[in-house]
């Protein structure tokens, strides 16, 4: 990288960290000012607008993580390895704490930590499936055996996707289930809805800024590895 | 390719009919597994008859992880691997010749589980033997399709025992529910069963094509 583009870079890179900032600073504004409270759960429900956006981020994330693993299969660029691994480690992030403010949420509203809900399920099962992925990156050794071994898994962990979430509907539909009060979508206030898109897009840009840190990261650790090969010769 | 698959798959027969070791393992692990849950469950007669497609199932799943772990491993011993990759021999081809061998692994296996898993838990299969059997053969060829493509992964990992249940147990979800909710029906539970049919046989064709072309990928040195 030459010194022109590295300084653009690290402009962009401050703008984009002053960016979450003042999204991070708005969005909180809004979720706990301008966003009514809700009229039977409460100020808990306030949790709705970490969990759902962090939800579709991750779902995103991973299919970032679909869309590099093809590339690095059609292209062997390592640029492309990187990608995936970064989208796949904030995809795991975000589940993760979709998978914490769930339970934290449900215990007061549904009465009970965990539902087999459709939507809870399939985030529990994306977040096994990844894992698993970033558990196979930790055990292969050659830097591009694990390229191409966490590709194919990268590929075919989100094939399963669909079927894990129409198998998971079906199994709901035949299965009692706890009555479940407002659910997310249900004639949700405007009010409520622009804050939960903000808080989307807001998640989004920090998704962005996590993303390129950890590309940089990698970036530098290929630099590194690099400039030790050399001095070994 | 056809002449790759037939000798791929008469290797893996041959080699298990002598040793007889990945069928015989996941048969006594089965049984294990089953015996294990009826003393940690205490069941009644009732309650046995209502969840034993589960346990059947939860049984299958981890002794497959066992002779599917066999898969490769048994590649790796010797070099065997490279010699594949030096011969002439198309990837696809050694993909199902080695998919074909664990098919018929499994069903063996599940053949041998299922009378025990009748006396065990005292079911009747009222629903009719040819669902089972078809059941037991759509649910088999899932299970492969993606275990042996994992178990070549794995077997290039470090932790090779470790990191194919890890990794095939989540994808297989979708294929468990369904193949948990056809034998219940096969068992006499009534449940709209021909979604879960549908679900299985749309999980078998996408997880063949895709593992059948994402093979090669794994198979490079």
């Amino acid at each position: 990288m030459n010194e022109k583009n590295m300084s653009k870079n690290r402009v962009y890179n401050i703008a984009l960290l002053a960016i979450v900032i003042v999204m991070m600073a708005i969005a909180h504004y809004m979720i706990f000012f301008y966003a009514p409270i809700e009229r039977e759960m409460g100020i808990v429900q306030k949790i709705f607008y970490y969990h759902v956006p962090l939800a579709w981020n991750s779902f995103l994330a991973f299919g970032v993580v679909f869309f590099a693993s093809f590339r690095y299969l059609a292209t062997r660029d390592r640029k492309w390895d990187i990608r995936a691994l970064a989208a796949a480690e904030v995809g795991v992030l975000y589940t993760t704490l979709v998978l914490i403010t769930g339970p934290i949420w449900a215990k007061p509203v549904w009465g009970i930590w965990w539902t087999w809900d459709a939507r809870l399920t399939l985030t529990l099962v994306l977040w096994l499936i990844y894992v698993a992925y970033l558990m196979l990156r930790h055990y292969v050794d050659n830097p591009e055996k694990r390229a191409t071994l966490a590709a194919v898994v990268g590929i075919v962990g989100f094939v399963d996707v669909p079927l894990v979430y129409f198998a998971i509907r079906w199994w709901r539909t035949q299965h009692p289930q706890p009555v479940i009060a407002g659910g997310d979508d249900s004639g949700l206030d405007p009010m409520m809805r622009t804050t939960l898109y903000f808080c989307f897009f807001t998640f989004l840009a920090l998704f962005h800024l996590l993303y390129r840190r950890r590309v940089a990261v990698e970036q530098l650790t290929d630099e590194v590895e690099h400039l030790n090969a050399g001095e070994a010769e | 390719m056809f002449n790759t698959i037939a000798t791929i798959l008469w290797k893996d027969l041959k080699i298990e009919w002598r040793t007889r070791e990945a069928i015989s393992a996941a048969f006594v692990f089965s049984v294990l597994v089953l015996v294990i849950f009826n003393f940690a469950l205490d069941l009644n007669t009732t309650e046995a008859r209502r969840l034993g497609a589960g346990f059947f199932w939860v049984a299958f799943a981890f002794a497959g992880v066992l002779a599917l772990n066999r898969s490769f491993a048994l590649e790796k011993q010797d070099g065997c691997v490279r010699a594949l990759l030096l011969s002439p021999a198309d990837r696809g081809g050694i993909y199902a010749g080695k998919f074909l061998a664990n098919v018929i692994f499994m069903l063996i296996t599940q053949l041998l589980v299922l009378p025990l898993f009748i006396v065990f838990f005292d079911v009747a299969v009222t629903g009719g033997f040819g669902i089972l059997l078809l059941v037991f053969l759509l649910g088999s060829i899932g299970f492969s399709a993606v275990g042996t493509l994992f178990s070549a992964v794995a077997a290039n990992t470090r932790m090779r025992e470790l990191m194919l249940p890890i990794l095939l147990l989540p994808v297989s979800i979708p294929l468990l529910i369904a193949a948990v909710e056809t034998t219940a029906y096969a068992l006499g539970a009534e449940t709209e069963v021909s979604m879960w049919f549908k679900l299985l046989v749309v999980y078998d064709v996408v997880f063949v094509t895709t593992c059948f072309l994402s093979f090669e990928y794994v198979m490079e040195e």
